[in-house]
This record gives structure tokens, sequence and C-alpha cells, in this order.
């Protein structure tokens, strides 16, 4: 059984020059250095335009949070389906459908309930209806074999449709004292809503670094043919996927809900591209296999301080699309680079 | 039909198997002997029933006709899952690795072992699928420093002992390889050749379908030539030579 140690049959290849593992370092980290890099020149840039420093006024650092969470939620859960080789565009709408249950549930259920057992009934309405067409994009994807990006795209339709029609094409106002709470107090000085997405994050980050379920996701991008020999049940898996991804733009839409009293179905809209620039940015391949969490809250952070930051040194908003949109490209470019170096992936 | 073959109760027994896709008959009761600590090389055209006759080995197809036989026992398998649980692996052409994930990672891919962290909290236990990858991977005298590196880094050669350390850790007895030096360069393949000696110094059988016949008078003890569904010919390697060989594998 042992086998003899006499000669070096093989020998893994050594790690490579120390400029090279640089390389690969900064690209590993590049969410990071981008968020760092951001940092520095809105300071700067706010110190000599204004005199007053922007990144460390506590009223910046909230807001910045408080913007990224609604794209966080939508990119935690697209970060699980990116890695995994495939593609979620619904999330955007299925985030809206969600935030015009929420609403529409918890007015329905104040009526006859008092405010906080109204508002739980709302947030469970919500969470439920985002699991519908999560499980039929999971559904299309692993019984039917439509591809990932044909048939979430043709979810965001319909989600985006039925989330209309629900609103009756207008805002649907909720007035719940408890759900207004939920989305605009403070626990500990800490907005509620920036805690919740705190620990949903930490609940993500275990899930996909610490469990099967994590470990299967990374082998899925990788190789299908090595999960399906792996015994990975791959069709189930792939449903497990888009429903977590749907659950998380869901609640999403509750936290919209609470934030503003109000449900809307364009209340994702523009959040599709933020979420996907998020996790890319971040550090995740498009081409799958690829991505952590940790790495998709700092993507997050990005956007969140391009758009704030922007806003705040009193540039036109609209420079906004195209600061986000260059960050994608340089990401998408670094991504190439980084595996053409064949390296940490 | 088996003449050639040592006395000894082989590991695994195919006697006479026949397999149809609809009209054609891809294989046309076929025998096989493996025994323990030998080196069995699959040779034949394309279309002779190499891939057919390993599936059905592997639990990927049933067989229509005849019977396999592993410790003198009949077996079945419905699937290849269910022939891996008795020890029989195969290692496909394309490795079927995750070569985002490490060693370990590739190992235990399916069957992760699990730790509680603060006690409750169930996790991968990273450290036990590094050990035994250490552990598995010295015994093919390959030597890792890196265990979390994930396999992408390696190279062909390389690759191809992890596919293999992944079989031995679950106790394959009988491994199946498909083309294993096909898609490598020279230095790499007499890796590969090495490995499969190593195997057989285990005490494992290996059949392995292959087209080098280089590689297969290296290795092999016994060869075994399809033509067309059928056996055109089984030699002991010590008794045959290239020319033999390729005017059974022509029918000439």
């Amino acid at each position: 059984m042992v086998a003899q140690m006499s000669s070096k049959v093989l020998v893994p290849r050594k790690p490579g020059t120390p400029a090279k593992r640089w390389i690969l370092w900064v690209a590993a980290m590049r969410a990071w250095l981008f968020l760092a890099l951001l940092l520095i020149v809105f300071e700067i840039w706010s110190r000599l335009s204004y005199g007053t420093t922007f990144v460390l006024s506590s009223y910046n650092a909230q807001s910045i949070t408080i913007f990224a969470v609604a794209p966080l939620l939508l990119a935690l859960g697209e970060t699980f389906v990116i890695i995994a080789g495939g593609i979620d565009l619904s999330v955007g709408f299925i985030m809206g459908l969600s935030a015009v249950i929420a609403a529409l549930v918890t007015n329905k259920a104040g009526a006859v309930l008092p405010p906080f057992p109204a508002m739980l009934a709302g947030i469970a309405a919500g969470l439920g209806v985002s699991l519908v067409p999560g499980a039929v994009n999971g559904w299309l994807i692993s019984k039917l074999k439509v591809p990932p990006f044909i048939g979430t795209l043709g979810m965001f339709g319909v989600a985006r449709g039925a989330a209309f029609i629900l609103a009756s094409g207008t805002t649907v106002p909720v007035s719940n004292s408890w759900f207004a709470a939920l989305g605009n107090g403070r626990f500990l000085g800490f907005p509620v809503i920036v805690i919740i997405a705190a620990l949903f994050v930490l609940v993500m980050h275990y899930l996909l670094g610490q469990t099967r379920f994590g470990q299967h996701t990374y082998a899925l991008g990788a190789s299908e043919q090595a999960a399906v020999r792996a015994g990975i049940g791959v069709g189930r898996h792939t449903r497990k996927l888009y429903l977590l991804s749907a659950l998380c733009a869901g609640l999403g839409g509750v936290l919209y809900t609470a934030r503003f009293t109000a449900g809307a179905a364009q209340a994702g809209e523009p959040l599709l591209l933020d979420s996907i620039a998020a996790v890319v940015i971040g550090g995740a391949s498009l081409f799958g296999g690829s991505g952590t969490i940790l790495g998709t809250v700092a993507g997050s952070l990005v956007i969140a301080v391009i758009q704030y930051g922007l806003v705040f040194i009193d540039v036109e908003p609209f420079w906004q699309f195209v600061a986000v949109g260059i960050v994608i490209i340089i990401s998408v470019l670094v991504d190439q680079t980084q595996r053409k170096f064949g390296g940490d992936r | 039909m088996s003449a050639v073959s040592a006395s000894s109760q082989p590991i695994l027994d195919v006697r006479s198997v026949s397999k149809r896709f609809g009209g054609v008959e891809a294989l046309k009761g076929v025998s096989l002997q493996l025994h323990p600590g030998e080196v069995v090389a699959l040779a034949g055209d394309n279309g002779a029933g190499k891939s057919t006759l390993t599936k059905m080995i592997s639990g990927v197809y049933a067989a229509d006709g005849g019977e396999i036989r592993l410790d003198g026992k009949p077996v079945s398998f419905a699937t290849p899952e269910a022939a891996r649980r008795e020890g029989i692996e195969t290692i496909y052409q394309d490795l079927a690795l995750a070569d985002n994930l490490s060693i370990g990672a590739n190992i235990f891919l399916g069957r992760e072992p699990m730790r509680r962290a603060f006690g409750f909290l169930p996790v991968l236990d990273r450290r036990a699928m590094a050990v035994a990858a250490k552990e598995t991977m010295a015994t093919l005298d390959f030597h890792v420093d890196r265990l979390d590196a994930p396999v992408g880094r390696f190279s062909g050669g390389q690759r191809q002992a992890v596919a293999i350390g992944r079989a031995i850790y679950w106790n394959a007895r009988v491994i199946l390889m498909d083309e294993p030096t096909a898609a490598l360069g020279v230095p790499e393949q007499r890796k590969v050749i090495s490995l499969i000696k190593m195997l057989k110094d285990q005490g494992r059988g290996v059949i392995f379908i292959s087209h080098n016949l280089q590689d297969i008078f290296a290795v092999s003890d016994r060869i075994i030539v399809l033509l067309r569904g059928s056996l055109a010919g089984e030699r002991r390697i010590q008794d045959t030579n290239h020319d033999e060989v390729v005017k059974l594998m022509i029918g000439g």
C-alpha cells in the first residue's frame, strides 16, 4: 500500500516570481483597493473644495452604508448564482414585487390585526412571494434547460408586470409604525436595516465559505461535469441557487418598503446593474467559479461611494452611471488578465 | 477465452457481456478478467467498443447480456455511484476536477467532512481534507507544499495524479482510465505511466484505454484488442509486439 519514496515523480509548480505574486494579490484585492482609492480621492477633493472631511463624517458614512444596503442584498444572492456560472436578471423586479406585496399585505392585515403582527404578515408575504419567481427560474434552468440569461430575463418581465398590476401602477403607501421603525429606526446607534444587512452578510459568508452548499456552488461554476461525477445533484443545487437569489431580492424589497413606508414596483429597477456590478467588482468572474461574499460587500461599497461621493462633490448625477460603468469594465479586464496569469481564482 | 491470464481469483470478471444501441450491436459477448496488481490495456479502433465496455463496468450502461463479477460475486450497478461504492473508479479524459478548488476539496467533492465550530456550527473540515490530500498524494510520490492551491495551477500530469489520488482515497480497487496520456506532452506521459505502475504496485487493478502502443507496452501486463464489438485478441505483453497488435486492431 505504501509507495516507495525513492524519486519525486511529481512536484507542483513553483508559486511564481514575487512580482507575479504581487500582481495576483492586487487582482484578488481589487475591490478593497478600489474602495480605498475612491475614499482617498473623495477625501482630498472634499478637503480642497470645501475644507471638510468626507470619510470621517459619520453622517456620510451612514448615508453610504444605508445607500449600499439594497444593492448589496441583491448582490449577495447574485454572488452565488454567478459563482455557479449562472446569472439572475430578474432580481430587480422580484424586489419590486416583494416590496408591493409586503406593503399590500401589511395594510390588509393591519385592518384586522395590531401593527406588529401585521408587519410580520407583510414581511412573510414579501419574502414568500419572492420564492415563486425564484422557483420558476430554477425550474426553467434546471429542468427545461433554458439558458439562465433568457430564463431570468423572461422572469424579469413577468415579475415587473405582476408588480405593477398588483400596485395598480402606483406606489402603495404603508401606515404601520413598526414597519417604519424597522426601516428608519436605530439600534445601539446603528440603522436597523444596516444591522439586518450585516447579519445577512455573515450568514451568506458562512453559507458560501463553510458549507457543502457553498463548496458545491464553486464546483458547479468550475465544471458541471466534475460536479455531476462527484455525485452532486446539479439540478437540485441550481434550483436552490435561484431560490436563494430570489429570497435575497425579496428581503431587499421588504427593507425598501420599511425604509420608504411604501412599496413600489420599480423599487429594484436601477439595482439590477448595480448588483451585478458589485459582484463583478468584488472579484467574481462572469465565467463562474470564483467570487467571495466579502468581495461583493466591497463591490457594493465601491458603487455606493461612487454614487454618493459624486453627489457630495456636486457632480451632475448622470456621471454616476458613467463612473460605475467604467469601474465594471476595468474589473472585467482585471479578471481576464488574472486568468491569463493563471492565478488564484 | 482468458487462458493467458494468471490463475488467482480475479477482482473483476466480465463474462461475455453484450450491449445493443437500437440496431447497432456495440458489444458482442466480450469477456475480460482483471487480477489484483494487474494492468490491462484496452485497445482498438474508434467504435470498437472500448468505451462501451468500460462504461458497463463503471455502471454507466447496463449490460444486455452476460454478467460482471466482482470478487466472484455477480454485480449489477444501476449508477456510476453504485460502482464507485464497490471500489470501481473511472478517471475520465477531462479528469472531472473542479479547477478552482484545492486537491483536498476535489478528493472530497460531494462527500465533504464537516466539523463543529464553537461546538455547534457545522463547517467544512478543511484541515482534515488537507491532511488526507497530503497523505494520499504522498502515496503517489506527489509531495505538495501548498495544499490550498487550486488544482487549475497544476500541470496536466499533476492533475491526472490528483484525479487518481481521489480514486485511491476512496479505496478504488479497479481503476478505469480513458486515454490517460492522450492530452499530455511526452514528459508528462512518462509521469502518468509511472503513476499507473504505482497503482499496480499497490495491488490495484487498472484497465486503461489507449491508442498509444508505446504506453501500452511500457506499462501493461496484458492487452485486449477489440474490433467492431468483438474480442479480436488477447495477449500477454511479453508474447506480442507492435505489429501483431496493429494487425489485431485493424482486423488484418
